[in-house]
């Protein structure tokens, strides 16, 4: 391995990208406010075509319920997300591979048993 | 592929302990509510247990080199195991005073010891993470344990924010320093470093910079302590207890061995950073102490305070250096575990005494109670024949030893002013009248913590060879 210059060449390819990219979206923003027509009225600045009028402001409230919920559904996301390369390398892992997976898959269903047993799955306590 | 055999788990035989501990906890918890007296004594038999078989370890370096089991880790993981232990047993004692219900406490206590555990063993960054977040995420749940709490709440909603903030910050300095050294291996950034010459690239000083930075805001070293006040204040007063000594311990391990076994080039560097970064938190600690009327608030300033005394021993970078950063760091366990207990002792239902306007004419009332807390405020101030004392000798002359003149004479000036708010509680106690009645009793739980603090902090102030000579033969074991 050779010396690491401060700047590596490999990256100048994304140095440009980002500078192309941020470049193109403020020119084409800035550049468009010469040739596009600005005649606002009444029926142009009311809700787009079938959409209708709001009625509240979109952020509000909501039940930390669901939040319960979408974290439990991240606990058995990632299990599927680890389930799946042991699948597919399992007849290379042999039998280490499944003590293994069996351990990982006791843990998550304590975790399970124990926000049963919490009644989180209870919408109505 | 290679073989894996009984060899392989070995090392890491005491932190499955500790995990199967939580899950037992947790299970028994669950299904037999009628055990629930028993879970802080089985929590406090497993991490025992868990500190016989982490003592007995041997120096090996399992997982290809991610996981060691030398003897620095395993100074620390005495220290982390400690806290576990005395807050838990503190735990036992808020639990008759204040009716503790949730018995999740003493597993999240255990998980957040095989965090720290995994952190003292860590020789790859990414196995360093991963015992961070593990601890990380056990002490953000903990501190929100009084969930109907307003301030307990808050205290974890803002640790939680700061802490994944600062976890981001840690990530992006190691993705950068695996960018330009390619590899997650401590040893292995530090051979490449060496070998390529690439101490001065800019690129590896911004991810040190950034590296330096979460680890300060996880040992809460200004400028990155504004967390720690309101944290401490907000938690229930075993997790603050906990929380200034094990992950703070376990903070110092990754601190010491990502820096000095990591880049250990960079010497020049880090440790003129960190000499600054000492004196301003010892500065902001000291200071702000003064003005306080909580104890516990006080004691969260006094904690910043004393991670500015710990930085000291890192700076200089020796071997000299870290023995004394370790053993402080011990000390400080037993002496903070003490002044902690003290104020859980003093709590009662529904009022907390935290003021130090409660603490008036404690001596007379109470006279046990106020030896104690005077014992430990004295080894906080570092007053001899204390283990305060020694521990502070020990920084200091390792500071001194490696040209740090300006840290240490600030150091010294910042210790004589935290004599004030020392003594100040010590002189509500001894030279004022009491005000009001204060009712309390001595359970197991509390007379064990209190026990084991003042044996700690008498002890290891009297024959301190022992403990410095631990950590010094830790370290050149290495």
């Amino acid at each position: 391995m050779t010396a690491a210059p401060s700047f590596p060449p490999q990256y100048l390819a994304i140095l440009i990208l980002i500078l192309f990219g941020i470049g193109f979206g403020a020119v084409t923003l800035y550049v468009g406010r010469f040739f596009r027509m600005s005649r606002p009225y009444h029926e142009k600045l009311v809700a787009y075509e079938s959409g209708n009028e709001p009625t509240a402001e979109p952020r509000m409230r909501f039940s930390v319920k669901f939040y319960l919920i979408a974290i439990l559904f991240v606990v058995f996301d990632v299990e599927a997300i680890y389930l799946y390369p042991w699948a597919v390398t399992y007849d290379r892992q042999g039998l280490f591979a499944l003590v293994e997976m069996f351990i990982f898959i006791f843990l998550l269903l304590a975790g399970y048993v124990y926000a049963w047993k919490k009644e989180t799955f209870q919408w109505e306590k | 592929m290679n073989a894996i055999t009984w060899a392989t788990f070995e090392p890491l035989l005491p932190e499955m302990l500790l995990v199967c501990t939580g899950l037992v906890l947790i299970g028994l918890d669950l299904f037999a509510e009628k055990t629930r007296e028993v879970l802080p004594w089985l929590t406090v038999l497993g991490c025992v247990t868990v500190l016989g078989m982490v003592l007995g370890e041997r120096n090996v370096s399992a997982f290809g080199g991610m996981f060691l089991t030398d003897s620095y880790g395993v100074f620390f993981k005495v220290i982390s195991l400690l806290s576990v232990i005395m807050a838990t047993l503190m735990g036992e004692h808020y639990r008759r005073v204040h009716g503790l219900r949730h018995g999740e406490y003493y597993a999240l206590m255990v998980f957040a010891a095989t965090g720290m555990l995994i952190m003292a063993s860590a020789g790859d960054l990414m196995v360093l993470y991963l015992g961070l977040e593990l601890m990380a995420l056990s002490v953000y749940c903990l501190v929100g344990m009084n969930k109907r709490e307003a301030v307990s709440a808050e205290a974890a909603i803002k640790y939680f924010l700061m802490g994944v903030f600062a976890s981001a910050i840690m990530l992006f300095g190691m993705s950068l320093v695996y960018g330009l050294t390619g590899s997650t291996s401590i040893a292995e950034i530090a051979r490449f470093t060496a070998r390529t010459g690439l101490a001065e690239n800019p690129a590896l000083l911004a991810a040190l910079g950034l590296m330096i930075a979460a680890f300060c805001f996880k040992v809460a070293v200004a400028p990155f302590h504004f967390w720690t006040p309101d944290v401490y204040e907000g938690a229930p007063t075993m997790v603050t207890a906990f929380m200034s000594v094990g992950p703070k311990a376990a903070g110092f391990a990754v601190f010491g061995r990502v820096l000095v076994s990591g880049f250990p080039e960079l010497q020049p560097h880090w440790g003129s950073l960190l000499a600054i970064l000492a004196l301003l938190t010892m500065a902001v600690g000291n200071i702000t102490a003064l003005v306080q009327t909580s104890i516990k608030r006080m004691l969260a300033y006094s904690a910043i305070a004393h991670a500015g005394y710990s930085l000291l021993g890192v700076l200089a970078g020796t071997a000299d250096g870290l023995s004394a950063t370790m053993s402080y760091l011990l000390i400080y366990g037993f002496m903070n575990m003490g002044a902690f207990a003290i104020l859980v002792l003093l709590s009662s239902r529904g009022a907390h005494h935290e003021s130090l306007d409660d603490y008036r004419g404690l001596a007379k009332n109470h006279p046990l109670a106020a030896v104690l807390m005077l014992i430990f405020m004295f080894s906080l101030t570092g007053i001899p024949p204390t283990a305060g004392f020694i521990g502070k000798f020990y920084l200091l002359r390792a500071a001194l030893g490696a040209g740090y003149t300006g840290t240490v004479i600030g150091a010294v000036i910042f210790s004589a002013i935290s004599a004030y708010f020392y003594l100040r509680v010590v002189r509500n106690m001894y030279m004022s009248e009491p005000e009001g009645e204060l009712d309390f009793s001595y359970s197991p739980g509390i007379s064990a913590v209190l026990g084991l603090a003042l044996l700690g902090v008498v002890g290891l102030g009297l024959l301190p060879g022992t403990i410095i000579g631990r950590a010094a033969s830790a370290l050149l074991g290495q």
